[in-house]
């Protein structure tokens, strides 16, 4: 059974005919683009007209998301920008301290237990001018439920006096630089770094595992996808114990389950050891719809928490250098055995010296166990040079830079992590392409919203939130943006020869889009508006979600 | 919550291959009826003898005698809370923290629990590696951080190297440690009493130790003349008495209570002391042989 689709347009991403304006499906796999007459040649045919004046644009992908992004919407969002729900519900951003607390009462008002905790999430104090909410803010939405807000960063919580005494910590005398202390000795409320947040976090209704997605969680993560027109997203650091990932094949396995997701199994709390054999046995289980067996290694933290691995002259603000999260000696054995065993392998590094290790061992392992196709992919790597892009070209590595991050945190790099000249060339697209390292951009939902194109607008005209454009020199044009959030993105997961274009044989993944991208003024590429997807040959309307 | 029913943590901080594995099996060997709880951030190189398992799972390995080791992954915090719930409580918990973790921070994160309270941070160091690790490329400063860090330090596999090397590797730590003393073990064979506060007699810490290591530690009882200010007294102690790891005991204080002190070595706790104890504190140091 064929069906060949029109449309307005169809950027198809294949070199040797970039444009159509029709697809043939067969089977969920993409007969061939062209026009109606060239397709017309494999027999019979329905003509689907539904795109008719939609642009098609391959399925985009997303190389470095959290299907977490879906499990959070259950809380409270108070993030400063607009921001969409899985359920198409677009909420605005609270933009001073009072809306916050506005949007905390609403949410207060719906809740009939007194005592039950109310979580939210996405507070970023930057755009208050780093005025910080205090608990005797939130304590005015209740003093009876534990209130706690987490952070648009995912490494500060704050919390209300309810919260601090249901965890023992509403109290003088407490000395940890993560609790800091208001003129009466007891804690502000604010709490900084994941081991202070935990025993207060449980209260406010924060699970164990925050980065653990359930059932409802990967359902409404693929609402998300269909929204913003992905067809293929990254689940990219996960336990993956057998229940989750017979949970996670069970929901994909569904046939009304619009994205393939992709798993990586992280490095934390387990031997090299065990992690390679999980990763191995994981493979044996991937499905289709569910890509299992590649691995996720952490290097180190985060350049706004100070933890991230920087080299001279250090942060700009004299913090002390940041936190190793493994040790050489392990990453140079995970890295030696996954390629010898064909594994594959994402390392997170938003320092440039952690960004330098993972080159360094790269070369070492590379030596022992050549492996030509191996498109190990260094994530994040914010703060990469010129030189370390030109040894990962010369290792055949991939990067997959954080485009977002620029817009949303781009002003702070600047005034105080790590400077004026280093904020500038953070996130070098156009370095990386100049010297020919394979480029994937990303959102890393939900740290920032799940959105390709917008992540796209952000390495196109690099602003930052305060309107400044930062790092002229490292822009990208449309077309190499469009390539980074298809292809760019696929081959980074091996996933180049089937996705990522509209071409004969791969899947039948497309983006459904009202408007051309590649005629939209580039400022307006955020606003360009999704339909919905074609996954796997099948269609999923945003309207109908 | 009163202080007595904080379970005290020792936080085993140091490099990879530094011992930290090795300490950790030989205090569950030595446990002497003290019910540990080790935490470990994965199982790996922990060997059990399989004869004292008694169950196991994913996470948590039960032992003969009322011990467990649990490994914590990603979340050390979420263990410790869970372990706040074992009923019984373990007596001691030993906690390995990963190879490139700053032990400092842990403790820190440590005492926002109530449940617990942390008794000293032991950082684990190879003689044959330690000197030329603080020198890498990238874990230099990670590797200075830990051993700064230390209440104890423990130079590790003193065995495998010279006596000059030696020698000179101590003297190395004890200025970047500046005050925390320097145990030398060989296989991490350190007396249990020195990291487990197991003791309320000099006698009964002399019988813990064995034969070959009794020439390397000394103890000794100082009792106050009359009502003192503990933590001033805890310090004299620290200052008056060279090598001290470890000491225990009771006060009288000038309010007219009764405290206990803890000390491993620089750290001080002071708490209020069960009913009923005559003042006296046991002290552990380490050291050449003394002339008695």
């Amino acid at each position: 059974m064929t069906t060949i689709y029109s449309a307005r347009k169809i950027i198809t991403m294949n070199p040797s005919r970039p444009e159509a304006t029709h697809v043939a499906v067969r089977d969920g796999r993409i007969l061939g683009a062209g026009s109606l007459q060239e397709l017309e040649s494999w027999g019979d045919y329905t003509l689907d007209e539904t795109f008719r004046d939609k642009v098609i644009m391959p399925g985009l992908v997303e190389g470095h998301s959290h299907a977490m992004e879906g499990t959070l919407w259950k809380y409270t969002y108070v993030g400063f920008f607009d921001r969409m729900d899985p359920h198409g519900k677009v909420w605005d951003g609270v933009k001073d301290i009072e809306s916050v607390i506005d949007r905390l009462m609403e949410a207060d008002a719906l809740i009939d237990d007194s005592d039950a905790p109310l979580p939210a999430w996405s507070l970023d104090p930057i755009y208050f001018n780093n005025e910080r909410v205090t608990r005797a803010d939130l304590d005015r939405v209740s003093t009876t439920r534990p209130i706690g807000i987490m952070h648009a960063s995912g490494h500060i919580l704050n919390v209300n006096s309810k919260a601090l005494e249901l965890a023992g910590l509403l109290k003088t005398g407490i000395n940890n630089p993560g609790v800091p202390l208001g003129r009466d000795g007891m804690p502000t409320g604010e709490l900084k770094g994941p081991d202070v947040m935990t025993p207060v976090g449980i209260h406010v209704g924060f699970d164990r595992d925050m980065l653990a997605c359930d059932e409802q969680g990967m359902i409404d993560f693929a609402k998300l996808c269909v929204r913003s027109g992905v067809t293929t997203a990254t689940d990219l650091a996960a336990r993956l114990p057998d229940e989750a990932v017979n949970m996670m094949l069970d929901v994909t396995a569904r046939k009304n389950y619009p994205a393939r997701i992709v798993p990586l199994r992280y490095h934390h709390g387990v031997t090299p050891e065990e992690l390679i054999d999980h990763a191995l046995q994981l493979k044996t289980q991937s499905t289709d719809r569910l890509r299992l067996g590649m691995i996720k290694v952490v290097v180190d933290g985060s350049i706004q928490g100070f933890s991230a691995r920087i080299r001279w002259p250090g942060y700009h603000n004299g913090a002390p250098n940041g936190l190793w999260y493994i040790s050489p000696e392990h990453l140079r054995h995970i890295i030696n055995v996954s390629l010898e065993k064909g594994l594959h392998i994402h390392t997170h590094t938003n320092g440039d010296e952690a960004t330098e290790l993972v080159l360094d061992c790269m070369e070492e392992g590379l030596l022992k166990h050549p492996s030509p196709d191996h498109r190990f992919t260094l994530q994040h790597c914010q703060l990469a040079d010129s030189a370390q892009f030109r040894r990962m070209a010369k290792l055949g590595m991939c990067v997959n830079l954080f485009a977002n991050h620029h817009f949303y945190w781009g002003d702070e790099h600047y005034k105080l992590t790590v400077g004026p000249d280093r904020a500038t060339r953070m996130n070098a697209c156009a370095t990386a392409l100049e010297n020919g390292v394979p480029m994937a951009i990303h959102s890393d939902a939900p740290i920032t919203p799940l959105g390709p194109l917008f992540t796209a607008w952000c390495a196109i005209n690099r602003l930052t939130a305060s309107g400044r454009t930062q790092g002229e020199e490292e822009k990208i044009d449309i077309d190499e943006a469009l390539y980074a959030i298809t292809l760019g993105a696929a081959y980074t997961l091996k996933l180049d020869d089937e996705i990522g274009s509209i071409e004969t044989g791969k899947r039948a993944d497309f983006a459904i889009l009202e408007d051309d991208p590649e005629e939209v003024d580039p400022t307006k590429l955020k606003d360009v508006k999704v339909w919905g997807t074609v996954q796997d040959g099948r269609l999923f309307p945003a309207a109908a979600l | 919550m009163s202080d007595a029913l904080q379970t005290p943590v020792t936080v085993i901080g140091g490099y990879l291959g530094s011992g930290k594995t090795t300490l950790v099996n030989h205090l569950l060997r030595n446990a002497n009826g003290k019910r540990l709880a080790i935490l470990v951030n994965e199982f790996g190189e922990l060997q059990i003898d399989a004869d004292l398992i008694e169950a196991q799972d994913d996470d948590i390995i039960s032992l003969a005698g009322g011990c467990v080791c649990c490994s914590y992954g990603n979340d050390l915090i979420m263990a410790m809370l869970d372990m706040a719930k074992m009923d019984p409580r373990p007596d001691h918990i030993i906690l390995e923290a990963s190879g490139v973790a700053l032990p400092a921070a842990i403790a820190s994160s440590l005492s926002l629990l109530n449940d617990f309270s942390v008794d000293g941070i032991v950082v684990v160091a190879d003689a044959e590696t330690i000197r030329a690790r603080s020198k890498d490329k990238y874990m230099s400063d990670t590797i200075l951080r830990q051993l700064s860090h230390a209440d104890i330090v423990m130079l590790n596999k003193v065995d495998l190297v010279s006596d000059e090397n030696r020698e000179m590797t101590h003297h190395w730590l004890n200025e970047i440690t500046e005050r925390a003393p320097v145990i030398e073990t060989r296989r991490c064979a350190v007396p249990p009493v020195v990291l487990l506060r197991d003791f309320e007699r000099p006698e009964n810490v002399d019988k813990a130790f064995a034969p070959h290591q009794a020439d390397n530690y000394h103890t000794g009882l100082s009792v106050p003349d009359g009502p003192v200010d503990p933590a001033e007294f805890a310090g004299r102690l620290i200052q008056e008495t060279p090598g001290l790891v470890r000491a225990k005991g009771f006060v009288n204080a000038t309010d007219g209570s009764m405290q206990t002190i803890q000390i491993v070595g620089n750290r001080i706790e002071i708490t209020q002391a069960p009913f009923g104890v005559e003042a006296g504190v046991v002290t552990i140091s380490v050291g050449p042989p003394q002339d008695a």
